[in-house]
């Protein structure tokens, strides 16, 4: 059977679309609600009422935020039973199971104690309704915590088995699944990255009170947490994104050769700092693959394997095949070849067990179980379809670093103005503040385009690529409810951003009387 | 400052809050009308489950998708 391109492309494309707009409010949720919670703790130890006055300001903005983005992920399950009906009964046991216990627990602490945090400031102790704010700042988290559990088993498949008499991959370990270092790492990376973007949002917003000559208390306090918090969270990023990177190199060799441009690889391997890609550069031709680029020297092998002088494979050498540091890896012609041979025998065994021929069955059972490690590689025509969209993960990745990079000086220098009381009068600097919200928006997706285009053309690495795990629908159905969901979505985001915009306007001061 | 004491207390809590909201009471249009156009909507009219609208047994949606996977 073949698939319509142009199916996979638009099943692509809307994914697409509703998770990076669902990622718009996830990671404000995640950094304002430390925020926030933070200048609450402050109010609880010191008892002064401008730090209350300053939770309740940023509580608000987090409400309106949490309210627009809340069950926007919800269309991402739509659309995995609908676009992708191969892939959701192929991995239904795996997936449903993070799911499930992150809409039972984590929605339902996030629901009980966000009604405390708004409504019971006069009606529980000061004790009880910080951890009423730091239980919602967790339940958000831990949300958060489940997706990316599920996210990085496609990344890295672990904990399971395939079962060919219910095509299912059947979960096999749960502490595999949740202890998988790709999870932790993911968990860890994303969640603290986000803090950069709560960090941006409450600096950029603090400096518009400042240029507007309004709330200067208010203002420089709220700037003094979110720096701080800023600072920490890109300190703890790059930790992460440095463990990550290397959790890339083991699991996703592909991925990280697409993120640094590296088609042939070696001993010694230098990064890309910056660079400019050949854009006629393709796999196995003898072109340049850079019109422009700094490398740091040998960075790349430390990063890749904690050794300066190791290899590490490029998109060429994964293709063709390599044998290096005691490691042979197999050509994906060969991979393809045994991915061909599971297929078959799963045909086979599909066969032989309505034929109620056990001995047929069981040898196309141990062909299928001694070639499942490549089964998504069948599905190939040519080599060369392993190799994700090499220009959109290589520039993705600089954006997330370089931009990463920029808050990091940014809330420093912020940080010490503010300390040496200068900030307040730097109006220049201010606008450069606000003017870097959108900023930080786009390093969070640019991360999550690295993520998830750098692991194509796989939906579960190695096991499945898009092509396999899309549904047998029209494209136009799915041209359609895209264009329902680009209106849709993009209404919503009206409505958030005018009703927000409103509140900011209103300024801390309307909250001083307010039960919300 | 009336604090709680009691479960009913609780609850009170929740209704004086809904009372006395906003902006949460705009929220919570917009969340009533987001859920009613994802589920009495789209999820109805556009995005049914592509194999439990075609077949009713697990094994049917099986040997759907492993015709699927093998005849690709």
């Amino acid at each position: 059977m073949n698939v319509d391109v142009s199916l996979i492309d638009w099943s692509r494309a809307q994914f697409a679309l509703t998770a990076m707009y669902h990622w718009i409010f996830v990671p404000l949720t995640l950094g304002l609600g430390v925020i926030m919670a933070i200048m609450e703790s402050l109010y609880y130890k010191t008892g002064k009422d401008k730090w209350k006055r300053t939770a309740k300001f940023w509580m608000k903005l987090f409400g309106v935020n949490f309210a627009i983005g809340v069950a926007t992920g919800i269309i991402l399950e739509f659309e995995f039973g609908t676009n992708w009906s191969n892939y959701s009964w192929f991995v239904g046991d795996i997936f449903g199971a993070p799911l499930a216990i992150e809409g039972i627990i984590a929605f339902f602490m996030e629901a009980t104690f966000i009604a405390v945090m708004f409504f019971g400031w006069k009606k529980v102790s000061k004790g009880f309704h910080l951890a009423s704010t730091w239980l919602t700042v967790f339940g958000a988290t831990i949300s958060a915590l489940w997706i990316l559990i599920a996210n990085a088993w496609m990344q890295y498949p672990v904990g399971m088995e395939f079962n060919p008499d219910t095509m299912r991959n059947e979960m096999n370990d749960f502490w595999a699944l949740v202890l998988s270092p790709v999870a932790l790492n993911k968990f860890f990376h994303t969640v603290i990255s986000s803090w950069l973007v709560g960090s941006a949002f409450v600096v950029g917003i603090s400096s518009w009170f400042l240029i507007k000559k309004r709330e200067k208390e208010f203002a420089l306090d709220s700037v003094k947490i979110a720096t701080i918090v800023g600072t920490i969270g890109i300190l703890l990023s790059i930790y992460s994104g440095d463990e990550s990177g290397h959790q890339v190199a083991q699991k996703q060799p592909m991925k990280l050769a697409a993120m640094e441009g590296l088609y042939d690889g070696g001993h010694s391997v230098g990064l890309v700092g910056i660079g400019i890609l050949n854009p006629q550069k393709e796999a196995n031709d003898n072109k340049e693959t850079f019109l422009f680029d700094v490398k740091i020297p040998q960075l790349l092998s430390f990063l890749a394997n904690r050794d300066f002088n190791s290899y590490v494979p490029g998109i060429n050498d994964i293709i063709n095949g390599y044998t290096a540091d005691n490691t042979t890896e197999i050509s994906v012609a060969e991979k393809m070849n045994k991915g061909k041979q599971a297929i078959a025998a799963l045909s086979d065994y599909s066969k032989a067990r309505k034929a109620k021929d056990t001995l047929a069955a069981a040898e196309a059972k141990e062909r299928l179980d001694a070639n499942y490690k490549y089964f998504g590689y069948g599905y190939f025509k040519s080599p060369e379809e392993v190799v994700p969209n090499v220009p959109l993960v290589f520039y993705s990745f600089r954006v997330m670093v370089i931009l990463a990079g920029y808050f990091l000086i940014l809330f420093i220098i912020v940080w010490l103005f503010n300390h040496k009381k200068r900030f307040e009068n730097m109006t220049w600097l201010q606008w450069v503040c606000l003017l870097s919200i959108p900023l930080a928006y786009i390093t969070s997706q640019a991360g999550w385009i690295v993520a998830e285009v750098g692991r194509q053309p796989w939906t579960i690495q190695d096991i499945l690529p898009v092509s396999a795990a899309v549904s047998d629908i029209s494209a136009g159905s799915v041209k359609t409810t895209f264009f329902i969901f680009l209106f849709l979505l993009t209404a919503l985001f009206i409505a958030e951003l005018s009703i927000m915009i409103k509140q900011i306007k209103l300024g801390p001061g309307a909250e001083d009387n307010s039960h919300e | 400052m009336e604090r709680i004491k009691s479960l009913k207390d609780f609850f009170q809590m929740y209704i004086d809050g809904f009372r006395s909201m906003t902006v949460g009471k705009t929220l919570w249009l917009i969340i009533l009308l987001k859920l009613f156009i994802m589920f009495a909507i789209l999820k109805v009219f556009f995005f049914p489950n592509f194999l439990n609208s075609k077949f009713d047994t697990d094994q049917q949606k099986s040997n759907f998708v492993e015709q699927q996977l093998t005849g690709k």
